[in-house]
């Protein structure tokens, strides 16, 4: 569109626009000065969080942004209690083998609802489409008893077990499925690969954006995981790191510059991982926001 | 035997080969326990003693408990702020971020930052900015330009909105990274034809953009009224020492679900409530289904 505008803008043109020119720049400049103010404003609990956790105790009733003296105690601090170590690793084993589970079991049923032609396909569509309706707290109750009469309550295996697959996974991955010419199914069942190699050899690697977008979800939706890791857990060995930090803020109680080393450990690991892949998370959000 | 079968029927073997363990799954962990919640929700249950029906007791207790009215209406006074004011600002934001090309990419960074973090760590971290002075941030910075404080969380007014605030803040992200994605998907073209007949930047807005955003528009609304009528993280943690806020006023359903199930330990009760709560989840996905029909 600015290309069309420069063409037609030559010599005389460009002299009697100078003026409107001029404000339009300012328009743009004006529009780009709020965003980042906003943009800045949008971050700011933040970095809020993470310049507290670097002040000393009088301090943190000080508005200002730079710590007098910045230092790390905070940090020793809190490690030292030792608990979080134990936290980060629940969340970090749990978030990855729900997020693995989910790649794994997800395609799989995607790939086959969309591949295959069998009776009973549609119903188990249907069946599995209609489980988006319930909502996760509806099912608590009964996933609590269901842990309680098999000794899940407490467990790793208590935490992940109702999110190894989702409804949402399956679709993603079906509809993404649906990209993967048959043609290519065709060729390698010729050449004789059975159905197991024609799925996870053929169909995988040509949806392995896809698979990213739903990696990323299941990993942060099991990291940030809070009500179900709280209902089942009683033990402090056993908290994920919201639960975890949820107790220990709570027993900081006026120790904000604590609480908020806390909140740090938990966020910051994401953060840095966000800032890596920016780009390639941004996309499979908007893929998985979009075809969901 | 398998290699008898004629390639329809292996393949027949093949999917129920690859579909048993999840099929199961679902059926354990998704079907039998929404069963098995509604048929609790009929019984009277304190988790140790024994199970006994109670008929439609649970749902007549509902109606009549004056607790469960106040968070029917937390919940939705959520859902009635949450959704139009994170939906106006994201659009806001999305339309005028791709107009900008300068920095884009830092931008959306800056905006989509809050997203990835945990709500439970930023509900902690947003408790601290309105803590009274001379601790909670912004008290500070309104005394130090003698504007009176504001009590924020011990106000039977404010606390909702004080607690709605972050939830906003971090899903605000999400929302525009999607109405960019929308916005991009609109054709040059149209824009193009409308500037040549002379329409005005706002008319274009009107008349094209909106319009065509439909579908996106439709997506986020459903999208953001689920996440606002399960408001919990956000509660739970900015108000740990008196749950639910002075008087009830910020406690929403699933706050009041938790607390019956597991602090009252009254699980018939409790899952009438997960009922009425699923039954509201319902209705707004059938509207969903209902307003993206006619595309």
């Amino acid at each position: 569109m600015t290309a069309s505008h420069d063409i037609r803008a030559t010599s005389s043109g460009l002299f009697a626009n100078t003026a409107a020119r001029r404000k339009a720049n300012m328009g743009q400049f004006i529009r780009w000065l709020v965003l980042m103010v906003l943009g800045i404003a949008m971050v700011m609990p933040i970095v809020y969080m993470i310049s507290t956790s670097l002040k000393w105790p009088h301090e943190i009733y000080d508005v200002s942004l730079i710590p007098q003296e910045p230092h790390l105690e905070n940090y020793t601090y809190v490690l030292e209690d030792g608990r979080f170590y134990g936290w980060f690793l629940n969340s970090l084993v749990i978030a990855v083998i729900t997020t693995v589970s989910n790649v794994i079991f997800d395609s799989l049923v995607g790939y086959t609802l969309c591949k295959f032609r069998f009776p009973g396909r549609y119903i188990v569509f249907i069946a599995i489409l209609s489980t988006l309706m319930i909502p996760t707290e509806m099912l608590v109750i009964p996933w609590y008893l269901m842990s309680q009469s098999f000794g899940w309550l407490d467990t790793h295996w208590g935490i992940m077990f109702p999110g190894l697959m989702t409804a949402f996974g399956t679709f993603l991955m079906k509809q993404f499925f649906e990209t993967v010419p048959d043609d290519f199914i065709e060729a390698a069942r010729i050449d004789g690969l059975n159905e197991l190699q024609i799925w996870w050899t053929v169909a995988m690697p040509l949806v392995r954006p896809a698979l990213a977008a739903l990696a990323i979800f299941v990993f942060l939706g099991n990291w940030t995981a809070f009500i179900w890791p709280l209902i089942v857990t009683n033990s402090w060995d056993m908290y994920t790191l919201p639960v975890g930090l949820s107790t220990f803020a709570d027993e900081a109680d006026v120790a904000w510059e604590l609480v908020m080393t806390g909140a740090a450990i938990s966020t910051i690991p994401t953060l840095v991982v966000f800032l890596i892949f920016q780009r390639f998370i941004i996309r499979g959000v908007v893929m998985a926001g979009l075809k969901g | 035997m398998y290699r008898s079968l004629s390639i329809r029927q292996k393949q027949i073997v093949w999917a129920w080969a690859f579909l048993a363990l999840p099929v199961l799954f679902y059926l354990v962990i998704r079907f039998y326990p929404t069963g098995n919640a509604m048929v609790i929700s009929f019984q009277n249950w304190n988790l140790l003693g024994d199970r006994t029906w109670a008929g439609l007791e649970n749902y007549q207790k509902l109606w009549h408990d004056a607790v469960f009215w106040q968070v029917f209406r937390n919940t939705f006074v959520y859902l009635i702020l949450g959704t139009p004011i994170s939906l106006v600002l994201s659009f806001l934001l999305a339309y005028h971020l791709d107009k900008t090309r300068f920095m884009h990419g830092f931008l959306r960074m800056l905006y989509f930052l809050p997203f990835m973090t945990s709500a439970v760590a930023m509900a902690w971290v947003w408790r601290w900015f309105y803590q009274p002075v001379p601790i909670g941030l912004f008290n500070n910075a309104l005394a130090e330009f003698g504007i009176p404080q504001i009590a924020f969380l011990r106000s039977t007014t404010n606390a909702l909105p004080a607690i709605l605030a972050p939830a906003i803040w971090a899903g605000l992200g999400f929302q525009i990274i999607i109405f960019m994605a929308g916005l991009r998907a609109i054709p040059q073209s149209y824009y193009e034809a409308a500037r040549i007949d002379g329409v005005s930047n706002v008319t274009q807005l009107f008349e094209i953009t909106i319009p065509l955003l439909k579908p996106t528009i439709v997506f986020l609304v459903v999208f953001s009224s689920i996440g606002f009528l399960r408001i919990f993280d956000q509660v739970f943690n900015m108000t740990t020492g008196d749950p639910g806020g002075p008087l009830n006023t910020t406690k929403p359903l699933v706050l009041m679900i938790y607390q019956t199930a597991f602090t009252d330990f009254d699980m018939g009760y409790a899952a009438a409530q997960t009922v009425v709560l699923f039954v509201i989840l319902l209705l707004v996905s059938l509207l969903q289904l209902y307003l993206l029909r006619d595309r």
